[in-house]
């Protein structure tokens, strides 16, 4: 039941991560599929395994990781904003081959 | 999953859930998409808060609502101007798009509701223990938490020292 929002979730995360050009905006829809991976741990930890921890605590640790992750492609949006003043993926063709 | 105000809880925050993360992808404006974004972790909390889950509702609302949005607002401001919207979708993106999403929500329903057919009453059980004491308790024995654990606070240091190096002005 809890599965139905989660799963609309992903697919938004889905859209916004294919159709978006900033990169700002492309790290929001990958939050957004984060935390649907998030709500299905915790769920099936709730209905099918009511006794154990794991999916709480991969729930946990996802949370934890994907706080250092943001915190470091912040980190490296901006240093790329301060070099090249954009953040579109498709004006950024520095490294291009 | 039983009295009235519990199923009243659940829709509500099934549909801010919906409704928001669908506004957070097609929002012209990025900054308005950050917050629609803060509005949809706000209702996963609520949710964890409904399945006992305290603790972890607790870390959420903590580290996502409080850490990691602000850090996208910040970033925002510091690369955008205002009032500057992100330029039109082109079809053929759009296109594309929308088919990988409805493409995987599809399978993904699919499965869901025929495992809904299979066991309709799936009930909510209430014989776990939740409390902070049993989680703590957990995460420092020998049951194999310890060392993802450590491992995440190495990760956790290396992150801020990379993410001091990367952002430093020279």
């Amino acid at each position: 039941m809890y599965l139905i929002p989660s799963l609309i979730m992903f697919g938004c995360g889905v859209y916004g991560f294919i159709t978006r050009k900033n990169m700002i905006a492309m790290l929001i829809s990958l939050e957004l599929m984060l935390n649907a991976v998030d709500i299905n741990f915790a769920v099936f930890n709730r209905y099918l395994f009511p006794n154990g921890h794991e999916g709480m605590f991969f729930s946990l640790f996802a949370i934890a990781i994907a706080a250092a992750e943001t915190a470091v492609a912040i980190a490296i949006i901006i240093n790329v904003y301060r070099v090249a003043k954009k953040v579109d993926i498709n004006q950024i063709t520095k490294m291009k081959f | 999953m039983d009295s009235i105000g519990n199923v009243i809880m659940y829709f509500v925050f099934a549909l801010a859930i919906i409704v928001f993360s669908v506004l957070a992808v097609t929002t012209k404006k990025i900054l308005r998409s950050a917050t629609y974004l803060l509005f949809v972790l706000l209702a996963t909390a609520g949710i964890y808060f409904q399945m006992d889950y305290e603790f972890l509702g607790a870390t959420q609302i903590a580290v996502y609502a409080g850490g990691i949005v602000v850090l996208f607002v910040f970033a925002i401001m510091l690369t955008h101007k205002p009032g500057e919207d992100s330029e039109a979708l082109n079809s053929h993106r759009r296109a594309l798009g929308l088919t990988a999403c409805g493409l995987g929500v599809l399978v993904c329903g699919a499965a869901l509701f025929s495992f809904m057919k299979i066991r309709d009453a799936v009930e909510l059980a209430t014989s776990g223990d939740y409390t902070v004491n049993q989680l703590g308790a957990d995460l420092l024995s020998n049951k194999g938490y310890l060392l993802p654990f450590e491992a995440l606070s190495v990760l956790l240091l290396a992150c801020i020292i990379g993410a001091i190096v990367i952002a430093r002005k020279r």
